[in-house]
Parts: C-alpha cells; structure tokens; sequence
C-alpha cells in the first residue's frame, strides 16, 4: 500500500526560503534510509505558489487564476511517496520523518494513503476464478509474446 | 499509547528493522539460524519494555544495540562452556583466535556501510546455492522479508508446517555446511548473485501469478520481490544485472490492474486497457533501465527481458508496438539464455514484424523439442500463425490440440474458441 506523506507549505516556504545546510542534511539522510529499506517511490519539493496557478471550475465556466494563494497552511510545500506493507510501517516512518522546517519551528506533516489496487482484495464476485487460477499457476507462463 | 497501539507499533518497526537486525547478529555469531533466535529474544525484550518504558526514539538503534549484547553474552557463555570442558586453559588463546574477530566487529560500531554490508551477507546466506530452490524462497522471504512463517505458508498455498521444517532444514543445513557468512569472492560472484536474482523473480512471478479470489498475501508478494530488488540495488550499485530485474519488476507490476477485467478473468498484453498501467512505477522502471545501459549491462538476460517490458510499456497503443525491436531483443535472448520458451516468444515477435510464415519457420524448428511436447503454448501459436496463413484445418487442429493441453479451464475455453472461429471463417 501506497502512502503519501505531504509537508504543509508555511510563511517560509512561500517566499521561497531555502532550508538551512542542517536541515537539508537531516531530509537527505532520511530519504536514504527509505531508500535503503526499499520503500521510497517518490519524493519531491514545490516551488511557492507564486509560480503555480489553478484553474476554477464555477458555473460550467473555467477561469484561470494566478498564484500566490491566501491559505498558506492548506498549501503543499513537497511529497514524499512511499511504498510499505502496512498503516503501522507507514505510521513508523511518519514517525521519522525530521520535524520538516527544522526542530523548533511550527510545521504539519499530513499523511495520507492512495488508493490501492481493487483487486488486491478478496471479492466474493471473483472468487470462483480462485479454483481455476489454482490449476494455472502449474503451467505458468509469462504474458508477454 | 494504549497497549495495543504499542504493539502494532512494535509490529512496524519489526517489519523495517528486523533484517538488520538479524544481519547484525549474524556477524557476530556467525550463524544464521542463531542470529535469527536472538533477534526474535531481542523482539521479546522490546515486547516486553516499550509498552512500559515507551518506544524509544530511536527504535532501530535499540533494537541493534540490544541484538549485540545478546549475541556477545552468547559467544561469552559459549566460550565459558567450551573453557570448562577443557584439561586447562591452554586453548583459551586458540579459543581467543576463533573468537576475537568476532569481538573486535562489535567494538566497532556499526556504521551504515556495514549495516549494508551485513544485510547483503544475509540476503547471499539466504539464496545459498546449497539449498533447494524452496528453501532458498522460504529463508530470504523470512530473514530479508520479514514475513512471518504463517504469511509465507499463506503467501504459497502451503500448509504452515511445511515451510516451517522448510525453514529450520535449510538454518540446519547452512550451520552443518559452515557456510561462511560472507559476501562471495568475485569469482563465485556471477553464480551466487544470479541465485538471488532467481529468488527474488520466483517470489515476484508467485504473487503475479495470485488472482482476485486468492488470499490477499499471494499479490503482495509482488511488492515485497520488488521491494528487496531495490534494497539490493542500493546495495549493489555496480551490478547491472540487480538494476535489470528492478526494472523488470517495476514494468510488469505497472501492468497490475489491468491484468484482470472486471470478472478478475486474466487479460492478455496486447488486449489490456493500457490507460490501467501504472506511470509511476513505469517510470521508475525505465530509469533503472537506462542505469543499466549506463553500467553496460544492457546485454545481461535479466536486462533483455526488462527491455522487452519496457517496449511494450513505451507503446501506447498495442498497435504502436516496436516489433522489430522486440525481435532484435529476442535474437539476443537466445543467445544468453536460450530456452524453448524464448524461441516461442521469438516466433510470436518475428509474426508480427515480418509475417506469419516467418514466424512459423521458427516454431516449425522447434515442434519436435521433448520438453514442450505437453506445453500448450506452442500449438495455440502455432495455431495463430496458421490461421493468419489461412491454413484453417490445420489451425483448428492446433488450437484443439492446445486446449487439450491446458489445465486451466478459461484457457480452454478461449482455446475452443479459437478453434470454433477459425473453422467458422469464410
């Protein structure tokens, strides 16, 4: 299962301030070590909203809107994607993640997960291809010509 | 925190840290199957504090900490045990040549370069070429994995006690072997590596194969091969071969969701929705792609069949596929790894880029081969090129012929099928 773990944008972020040596330090070492585990998918910063835009969809109209937008802390500010075996390994990594604009400064993590692949679960529906798939697996062979 | 979210917690860091933490042990105490024993006391430990004491902050250094007092009270007690059965002190500096090294490893604490480095003897130990191919599966899906034994007994259909005794006769026959817990020597290297390779794409094939009805630990197989690929890739960087099956496994999984319809019936490639495929993990298996043709690996068998995947995951319509391409990657299959079931394939991509009496010739070559006289695959391919030639009969007789062989009922199905409609041509 597949989560993402998003970094809420703040007043620094929005000005484009970069983050100190320390900090950049404590965000690469731990991607690595996702990396290492073998989880990491994805991982990325965002530049400010003053370079983005949205679209608004309002009365079957669309209208272009340019950024900054107002609501700073319901902006993203970077994504981390990552891949584990459950809600727990995704909790416990969340739990690592280096407090995002440093130690003491006030920031928000929010972590969600993706949808996943509806057929990684047992459907009642489909279960009658349980039997025949059983037969199958002997005589395996890969999908590809 | 309540009791039980501790727990699960525990359960999580379990997951993340326990490879390295048997790893750790191992180096000490030179045994896997022991290593493996006092990590689980370790687990036992935290089980036992972290609900009192809480988690500490930093789990995995308690965890790496405590798994190396144990291992070390262990090579005391042994050396203590062994001390008292001999005449005298005598050997105990013989004894200290055997035991020191291990004692001077643990000094040292452990960086993140040996962590790597234990954690590939593991994977190494695991996927030793002494054991059955099953045990191999079963060990590193243990050790490197993590999963518990019931999960891998669920994962292959197989009932719980066997691949328990399947797990201890291959820790015993590792211990009685000697088998040194080490990273090969260059030389072993080419067939020591391909024999984790061939682990890790068994474990994968086995969840790829895993359909709807089917316990939902069969499918994650397929994470959890990819998963060790790109740890091993991160541990060995240089190995071109380690990045080849990484891709691999990244474009098959992409194809995921669209390998079922929505009666979870399997669906061929060239028939699949491919608006299902996953971009993402596409993308990932086209940069580890393009690192193996940095590292000039772009010939390795693994390699080729990621680079198979990867002209079908480039064509956006079945129709846009790079058959010659695909010809050209086959040609060179067959040199490396030459196999029946390559020169099938062959046949089917030299049909479509150049014809189905070419593609026939090839098949045609291969008919009388023993080891396919039962695999069904050959006539119902057989049977397509015909049908393209308009030798109806004769297809028809292939396609009953397959259906014949099949065990699969669907399969069969599609098969009398094909027979019925080629017959049924104008």
């Amino acid at each position: 299962m597949r989560f993402m773990m998003i970094v809420k944008a703040t007043h620094d972020t929005e000005a484009g301030v970069m983050p100190e040596a320390g900090l950049m330090a404590a965000m690469a070492t731990y991607h690595e070590e996702l990396a290492r585990a073998g989880v990491l998918l994805d991982a990325s910063g965002l530049q400010p909203s003053a370079k983005g835009w949205r679209i608004q969809y309002r009365g079957g109209r669309r209208q272009v809107l340019d950024g900054p937008f107002a609501e700073t802390k319901e902006l993203i500010a970077g994504y981390t994607l990552i891949q584990v075996r459950s809600r727990d390994e995704a909790m416990e990594w969340a739990r690592r993640f280096p407090a995002p604009m440093g130690e003491q400064a006030d920031a928000l993590l929010e972590v969600r997960q993706l949808y996943e692949l509806s057929d990684f679960e047992p459907d009642p529906a489909v279960g009658r291809w349980r039997a025949l798939e059983a037969v199958r697996r002997e005589g395996r062979r890969r999908d590809e010509p | 925190m309540s009791r039980e979210a501790t727990h699960r917690a525990i359960e999580a860091v379990w997951r993340i840290e326990s490879a390295k933490v048997i790893a750790h042990a191992a180096r000490l105490v030179r045994d896997v199957g022991l290593a493996e024993e006092l990590a689980q006391d370790t687990l036992l430990t935290a089980l036992e504090r972290w609900p009192v004491d809480g988690l500490p902050d930093n789990p995995g250094a308690w965890l790496m900490t405590a798994v190396k007092h144990r291992a070390l009270d262990r090579l005391r007690q042994d050396a203590l045990h062994a001390r008292k059965h001999e005449e005298l002190g005598a050997e105990l500096d013989a004894l200290q040549s055997h035991v020191v090294p291990d004692f001077v490893d643990a000094l040292a604490e452990a960086s993140e370069d040996d962590i790597g480095d234990d954690l590939l003897r593991l994977i190494f130990t695991a996927c030793h070429p002494l054991l059955s191919t099953d045990a191999r599966v079963a060990l590193t899906l243990r050790l490197i994995g993590g999963l518990t034994t019931d999960e891998i007994a669920r994962a292959f259909l197989t009932p719980e006690k066997t691949i328990a005794q399947r797990i201890v006769r291959a820790k015993r026959t590792l211990g009685e072997a000697r088998v040194p817990f080490e990273v090969p020597r260059a030389s072993e290297l080419p067939a020591r590596l391909a024999s984790v390779l061939e682990v890790l794409y068994l474990v994968f094939n086995e969840g790829y194969s895993a359909t709807a009805g089917d316990d939902w630990m069969r499918p994650t197989l397929c994470a959890e091969a990819l998963r060790m690929g790109r740890v091993l890739a991160g541990l060995m960087p240089d190995e071109s071969e380690v990045l080849g099956l990484v891709a691999l496994m990244e474009i098959q999984a992409s194809r995921t969701q669209a390998r079922t319809d929505a009666e979870g019936r399997p669906v061929l490639l060239m028939e699949q929705d491919r608006s299902r495929w996953d971009p993402l993990l596409i993308r990932r298996g086209l940069a580890a792609l393009a690192g193996v043709e940095r590292l000039g690996g772009a010939r390795g068998p693994y390699a080729l069949q990621a680079a198979l995947a990867a002209c079908h995951a480039r064509a956006r319509r079945a129709d846009e596929t790079d058959w010659a391409q695909i010809v050209a990657l086959y040609d060179a299959l067959a040199v490396v790894a030459p196999s029946p079931v390559v020169e099938i394939n062959r046949a089917v991509a030299v049909g479509m880029a150049f014809g189905p009496a070419a593609g026939l010739t090839i098949v045609d070559a291969i008919a009388a081969e023993p080891t396919l006289a039962s695999y069904h695959w050959l006539p119902s391919v057989r049977g397509d090129l015909l049908a393209k030639l308009g030798r109806v009969d004769e297809a028809r007789a292939e396609f009953e012929r397959a259906a014949s062989l099949t065990r699969n009922a669907r399969e069969r199905e599609l098969l009398m099928a094909r027979a019925a409609a080629v017959g049924a041509l104008p």
